[in-house]
């Protein structure tokens, strides 16, 4: 198995665990990755509140790039937000009569051009289905036995595409998880909004989001997640979520090749474990690192 | 009775881009279910369901002040459910271009922190976020800003995720061109 991989901006950044993992995870599976060369921001959340032609520009050079690379491989996305945005790309040239011809037309700017051959999918998406809980049940070296674990999807990378699981009640982490030894924590959390980017704009109802979630997670040792932004604040705004929720909600929240990276026989380090904010003591003891 | 308040609310300088969300929304059967789906309903001024009571009836003013749509976190929950199958979040960022467009929400955070965001990408073409937070701070104007971003920012220098980098203020950005062809694009339609 081999795909083109675009990490975007976050998993050069805030969100490097997630980049580092998720290619360790790939290698000790087999999986063959090979970088969009000289991909550039997809646009996020940004692009879209600001210019509609834009929205749709940014993320079609990097679909550019890689069709030039591979003109029938598909493109694995770990963060939702790129995801949803490469993926829309490709979905609305086919509906949108005009917007290939328009999008060409910028991109001709740097003698690029899209044809529309390209397909966008969520690393979980790959995991669950091209990979399967099969495959990594096998290559298990270290099963997570006694490891109790919230699977959180968190939302644009089942809504409005995805295709590849119950965008209300989503399950594709769970067999994945099991795979790996560790139990899933039942909830009914892990599709539910994190509240994204008003996380930086408009905090106390970000807070409030986070603070549901946390909560809900209570009884389980760590949350899994497949976004960035999701881990972001999941992990980083649990003190301020505890204040509102009056109460102790401390809990490791782990990017998914994390978690299987780990059970794959994969070191703490290879999978950059001491980069995740709030990694708790008795997860720490849990899992002998 | 629902032509006559069209016929009453339809006003001849009303842009094509405010023609096309009131067309979107056209269908909506005010259910709810929309409101009863999102997150953020509780901290909105007019919640997801009356905000489309209120495009229909073209109350435009009154949806621009409100800060219904800058509550919007993109989840697409409102979209999936919507029994009429409208394209309720993609009306909402429509919304949000244009109120920009009209200066409404010039000093709004979300406004300022979009702008900073596409300014970061497209000089470098890649996100770096320290710059982007200090340019949002300084877009914002507000010294006290960053004091509430402090204690995670010194958390994510400490784990090496974010690095203080020297900001290019002149000479070419690297999406220049794409950038520039879009606004002539934009300008043209």
């Amino acid at each position: 198995m081999n795909y083109l991989y675009y990490p975007g901006c976050s998993l050069e950044g805030t969100a490097t665990e997630y980049h580092v993992s998720t290619q360790a995870m790939m290698a000790a599976l087999g999986v063959e990755l090979r970088e969009i060369e000289d991909w550039t921001c997809c646009g996020a959340s940004a692009a879209e509140s600001v210019s509609g032609l834009l929205s749709r520009v940014l993320p079609a050079r990097n679909l550019a790039l890689a069709e030039r690379m591979d003109s029938r491989g598909d493109i694995v996305i770990p963060c939702s937000a790129c995801y949803l945005n490469l993926r829309r790309v490709e979905v609305e040239i086919t509906q949108e009569e005009g917007l290939l011809d328009k999008l060409n037309a910028a991109l001709g700017e740097e003698g690029l051009s899209y044809r529309g051959s390209t397909k966008s999918r969520h690393l979980l998406d790959v995991l669950a289905r091209d990979v399967g809980a099969q495959q990594i049940g096998q290559r298990t070296q270290r099963p997570l036995e006694g490891l109790r674990v919230a699977p959180y999807y968190g939302c644009q990378c089942l809504r409005p595409y995805g295709g590849y699981d119950d965008p209300q009640q989503p399950r594709s982490m769970d067999p994945l998880i099991e795979a790996t030894g560790a139990e899933v924590h039942p909830w009914t959390m892990g599709a539910k909004c994190c509240g994204a980017g008003l996380m930086t704009t408009k905090k106390e109802v970000a807070v409030e989001l986070t603070g549901a979630i946390l909560r809900a997670a209570r009884g389980a040792d760590c949350i899994v997640t497949v976004c960035p932004m999701c881990q972001m604040n999941l992990d980083s705004y649990q003190g301020q979520a505890a204040k509102v929720q009056g109460q102790d909600l401390g809990i490791s929240v782990l990017y998914l090749p994390q978690l299987v990276g780990l059970a794959l026989g994969l070191t703490a380090e290879e999978v950059r474990l001491k980069s995740n904010l709030a990694l708790t003591d008795s997860l720490r003891q849990k899992l002998a690192v | 009775m629902i032509a006559a308040i069209s016929a009453h609310t339809k006003e001849p300088e009303e842009s094509p881009s405010w023609e096309s969300i009131r067309e979107h929304i056209r269908a909506c059967m005010q259910c709810g279910t929309c409101t009863g789906s999102c997150g953020s309903a509780a901290a909105m001024d007019f919640t997801p369901r009356q905000l489309w009571r209120m495009v229909q009836l073209g109350l435009r003013d009154e949806i621009f002040t409100s800060r219904t749509f800058s509550l919007c976190s993109s989840c697409y929950y409102c979209t999936l459910r919507c029994p009429r199958g409208l394209p309720l979040t993609e009306t909402i960022h429509a919304l949000k271009r244009l109120a920009a467009a009209r200066g409404f929400t010039a000093k709004e955070k979300g406004t300022r922190f979009y702008r900073s965001f596409l300014k970061t990408a497209r000089r470098y073409g890649r996100i770096r976020e320290m710059e982007l937070m200090t340019r949002y701070f300084l877009a914002m104007k507000d010294p006290f800003l960053p004091l509430g971003f402090t204690p995670l920012g010194v958390k994510l220098l400490r784990k090496r995720k974010i690095s203080p980098q020297i900001p290019r203020l002149s000479g070419p950005g690297k999406l220049d061109a794409i950038f520039r062809k879009v606004e002539e694009l934009e300008a043209d339609s």
